[in-house]
């Protein structure tokens, strides 16, 4: 009885990582400063969005697809600038909806001026806005404007 | 002296990036949600203007409406209105079209004018990227506005009351008291102005 309930709760968990998505992380900037200086082989590409930006959502499937289609050199990330207390109301389940299963992190500060130009002194803090690095090289594209299809892939080839 | 101006808003305007802080604000005659056409220089009586690049559909300028008309209740009687301007081109953003702004105003009692940028000419001159997009302006001399500030009204969009650095007041009031103003840039998120295709 012990053991064949131990076997119905592994099982519950392996379904359980299965059905849902990853769940989205509300973090501060020190966590998006470590994602942008971290050291690792891979292109690292962060995308800054909001469930309320039309033109955000448009473009999230070229991420996803990039996810899901190079995850060995590139290592995406969805960086949510919706409100904290949005979180269970708006991102959880439209992350859920949509399938999504890039890493999406919530980046839970307001004081926009204290770090806009951390990640880049070009960007004006309009969305969607989109940072490509590579770690290796050293190498930075920041793009203030939404994405045509294909031209991520162009651009993480050019960078490679 | 005004062809020059003229010329150099067209050299701002050709290399996209904006008038910058310290520069000549350009006039403009827009029409406001009553219908009458709004000029800066058609009001003698101000000494600035709070020029908000907002509309009605982007969550922060929503986020933002009460705190726009608290600034206007609090410094159009000491010579500094606000005066809106909706950037959005109308088929890209439905929300924002010349009815939606009329509704919109009469709604929360909008006590400033609240201008469509049809063309898109104004916003781009001045180089407005994201909604709301703030540009504090003092009055020379006649009617020559000089951009004293750009940037964002505070440093909490979610919560008024959590902001503790309030960028468009402390500009404003500087100028009153006749002081340069501190804080002349910052930066906010924000929606993106969305352009005619």
């Amino acid at each position: 009885m012990k053991s064949f309930s131990v076997i119905f709760l592994v099982c519950l968990i392996s379904m359980g990582f299965e059905v849902f998505p990853p769940s989205v992380k509300v973090v501060k900037f020190d966590a998006l400063e470590e994602l942008m200086n971290r050291d690792s082989e891979k292109i690292e590409v962060i995308n800054f969005w909001a469930t309320w930006c039309k033109p955000c959502i448009k473009e999230l499937p070229f991420f996803q697809e990039l996810h899901r289609s190079k995850s060995k050199e590139v290592n995406v990330t969805l960086i949510s600038l919706d409100f904290a207390d949005a979180l269970d109301k708006r991102v959880v389940p439209f992350v859920e909806k949509r399938g999504i299963t890039t890493e999406v992190l919530l980046l839970d500060e307001v004081d926009y001026n204290s770090w806009i130009d951390k990640v880049d002194p070009s960007w004006s803090g309009a969305i969607p806005a989109t940072l490509i690095i590579n770690h290796k090289t050293g190498q930075r594209r920041f793009l203030e404007r939404e994405l045509k299809e294909g031209e991520l892939e162009q651009i993480i080839n050019e960078l490679i | 002296m005004i062809y020059i101006n003229a010329f150099l808003v067209t050299i701002a305007m050709l290399l996209g990036d904006g008038l910058k802080v310290g520069d000549q604000a350009m006039d403009f005659n827009l029409k406001n949600v009553d219908g009458q056409m709004v000029s800066l220089s058609g009001n003698q009586d101000v000494n600035g203007y709070i020029l908000v690049f907002t509309c009605n559909t982007c969550p922060y300028s929503v986020a933002y409406e009460d705190r726009i008309i608290e600034l206007h209740e609090k410094y159009a009687a000491r010579g500094y209105p606000v005066v809106a301007v909706q950037p959005n081109n109308t088929q890209r953003s439905p929300g924002d079209s010349f009815e939606q702004m009329q509704k919109r105003a009469q709604e929360k009692g909008f006590p400033f004018p609240y201008l469509m940028d049809e063309t898109q000419e104004i916003t781009k001159t001045y180089g407005a990227t994201n909604t709301p997009h703030v540009y504090v302006l003092n009055r020379e001399s006649g009617d020559k506005f000089v951009i004293k500030y750009i940037g964002a009204i505070d440093n909490n969009s979610r919560d008024a009351a959590a902001a503790d650095q309030h960028y468009v007041e402390d500009a404003v009031d500087s100028l009153i008291k006749g002081n340069s103003v501190k804080t002349t840039k910052t930066k906010a998120i924000g929606c993106t102005i969305k352009w005619a295709s």
